[in-house]
């Protein structure tokens, strides 16, 4: 099917994963993205594939990792407080080397915290998210389309990388309806010699571990792993640019808060001020060289996020601090509004460069 | 002639575990097993975190090394990716099973889950050099138990059979013992069992091997091997806990 249809950004992920080819889904109920088990709790049976609600997240990420072990597509999403408990899991598949796709439809933290949207497991997302050395590929849907597409698109990755692509979306993101064109993708055959599937008695066993007690043997393991992530960081970033060309002053966001600053740039626009966004669609890897290009060019930047200011760190790296980058953040389930960003665009805004 | 020869399942490699431990007979029971179900190609093992977690290395078929206590969970996603054409079972010791992966545990029985599990009860946490288990006995001497453990204190043991025999999903318990010949034979029966259960598509079941840990319990071998008889077997009485096949035939 390749017309339109009105769809919730969790079932956009849902519909996509299956279209990829997803057959095994596992999942512990969390708002906002229940939406995600109930579509596969419906659909999976109909289709020969399997939904299964795990005990916990735990558990969830454990059954993940074993059918990841047998070379299969497979998925798990949650909200904050159970990604938190998926981090064992997501540390054992980056040790294993396992390919999967793990959604965090992201809630106000800490703690328990609250059920509205949020942004604040960026550090927690891009910065490893569980013990060791590790990376994940994080993508940042800002539509209900980009949520099926990121979808498609990161089992793409997770199994050419071997490794773990999660989508960081947040609540307005899961529950808003926008129209959708779905298709099913052309599925990349990538090499899956290592899978566990039985020997059929014809190959070498296999093993999918990531224990490693000699310390020599183990260095090697970390250093080849970031080789990878270093071909991901070159191959791999997405980002859009929105009234870039002649901008003196970048608003950075992504998801909804890039939605938020867009209106907010057109109104910037419409009063003389040259505004323009750049929206990281890889958080991991960080578009860093448009940053860094962008940071000649304009007079200074402000990030626009739902949480106390996690993003703006990697600007500030990426622009290697040669502009100010300003906050402008809403937090708790809280959204920016467009005249809170348009505020902070007059307030930081010193009448371009020139 | 009878010629004693080493399981084909079994690979060809030295095993680290102590001597006197029970490890290195349970791995072959099962490895044998293996071999005369003919199943070798079709099986993927899941070791644990503990003394076995180098399980990968000694049995030939395709094998998974599980976080701490997940290895039921694991097991799930390995068997559900291909229920017709996986032989899945779990190697786990009493920390990895009935404490850090309770849940998990509990879950894959209620689920009745198509895997078998063989759990190794030694009443110590071995590979971290002998702290209280959940299934320590009352008054047990262990490292963090250095006065017995005081039941006012930290409770009771955790008796797994009992326990998971509750549950209507779980198919097949029994728990064996590998401390003389006799418990040895019944130990095989009972692993075939709990294999040939999986393959007739019977659902979970789980064997319970009361084993030994001389070097943690602070024995000589044969001194664990009475332990053993005298102590561990008295608080955990071998014999079947749950066969729902059986049942079902008798009602
Ligand atoms: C999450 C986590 N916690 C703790 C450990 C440390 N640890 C390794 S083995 C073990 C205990 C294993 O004991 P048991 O399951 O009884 O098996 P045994 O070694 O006696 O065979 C512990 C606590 C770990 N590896 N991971």
């Amino acid at each position: 099917m390749s017309e339109k249809v009105l769809m919730k950004g969790n079932e956009a992920i849902a519909e996509a994963a299956i279209l990829a080819g997803c057959r095994h889904y596992f999942g512990y109920p969390i708002t906002p993205q229940t939406e995600i088990a109930a579509y596969m709790a419906k659909k999976m049976p109909k289709i020969g594939g399997c939904f299964l609600q795990a005990e916990s997240e735990v558990a969830a990420i454990n059954m993940v990792y074993g059918v990841a072990g047998t070379g299969k597509r497979v998925m798990t999403s949650s909200s904050s407080p159970g990604i938190s408990l998926k981090a064992e899991g997501l540390s054992y598949l980056a040790g294993s080397d396992l390919p999967s796709l793990v959604v965090n439809v992201q809630r106000g933290g800490p703690g328990l915290g609250g059920i509205q949207p949020s942004q604040s497991d960026y550090f927690q997302a891009t910065k490893g998210g569980g013990h060791g050395d590790f990376k994940m590929i994080v993508l940042a849907p800002s539509s209900v389309q980009e949520m099926a597409d990121l979808t498609i698109k990161g089992f793409d990755l997770a199994e050419k990388y071997r490794m773990t692509a999660m989508i960081l979306a947040d609540g307005t993101m899961g529950q808003m309806m926008e129209p959708v064109t779905l298709e099913a993708p052309s599925v990349n055959e990538y090499d899956k010699s290592w899978a566990v599937t039985g020997t059929k008695c014809d190959r070498k066993k296999n093993i999918i571990n990531s224990l490693s007690l000699v310390p020599e043997e183990l260095e090697k393991l970390n250093f080849a792993r970031y080789e990878r992530y270093k071909a991901i960081e070159e191959n791999e970033v997405m980002y859009e640019e929105y009234m870039m060309e002649d901008a003196e002053i970048c608003i950075a966001a992504f998801g909804i808060a890039a939605r938020v600053a867009k209106n907010a740039i057109n109104a910037a626009r419409k009063e003389g001020i040259k505004a323009g966004l750049i929206r990281p669609i890889t958080l991991w890897p960080f578009p860093n060289e448009v940053f860094k290009k962008a940071a000649d060019k304009v007079e200074s930047f402000i990030s626009v996020e739902l949480s106390m200011g996690q993003m703006i760190e990697d600007i500030r790296l990426a622009s290697e601090c040669k502009k100010p980058v300003y906050l402008c953040n809403r937090v708790g389930g809280m959204i920016p509004s467009p005249e809170m960003v348009l505020e902070s665009i007059k307030a930081h805004y010193k009448g371009g460069t020139k | 002639m009878v010629v004693f020869d080493k399981p084909k399942s079994l690979a060809d490699v030295p095993l680290h575990y102590c001597p006197g431990c029970t490890h290195g007979i349970i791995h072959r029971l099962v490895a044998e097993t293996i071999d005369e179900l003919g199943i070798e190609g079709k099986t993927i093992g899941v070791a644990p975190v503990g003394c076995s977690v180098l399980a990968y290395n000694y049995f030939t078929c395709d094998m998974v090394e599980a976080a701490h206590g997940r290895a039921p969970a694991v097991a799930t996603g390995l068997k559900r990716s291909d229920p017709d054409n996986h032989i899945v079972f779990t190697y786990q010791g009493d920390g990895d099973l009935a404490s850090i992966g309770m849940a998990e545990t509990v879950h894959a029985a209620a689920r009745n889950e198509n895997i078998t599990i063989i759990f190794v009860n030694n009443a110590i946490y071995g590979m971290t050099g002998g702290q209280m288990a959940p299934t320590s006995l009352p008054g047990q001497v262990t490292q963090t138990s250095p006065y017995g453990r005081d039941t006012n204190h930290c409770g009771f043991p955790v008796k797994v059979s009992e326990m998971l025999s509750q549950l209507d999903g779980a198919g097949y318990i029994e728990r064996v013992a590998v401390n003389n010949v006799k418990n040895v034979r019944n130990a095989k029966k009972a692993i075939k069992k709990a294999f040939q259960n999986q393959i007739d598509k019977k659902g979970f079941s789980l064997i319970e091997v009361v084993s030994t840990c001389p070097t943690n319990w602070g024995m000589t071998p044969e001194k664990a091997l009475e332990w053993v008889e005298e102590k561990m077997i008295p608080y955990y009485p071998l014999g079947v806990y749950k066969d729902r096949d059986a049942d079902s035939k008798a009602e």
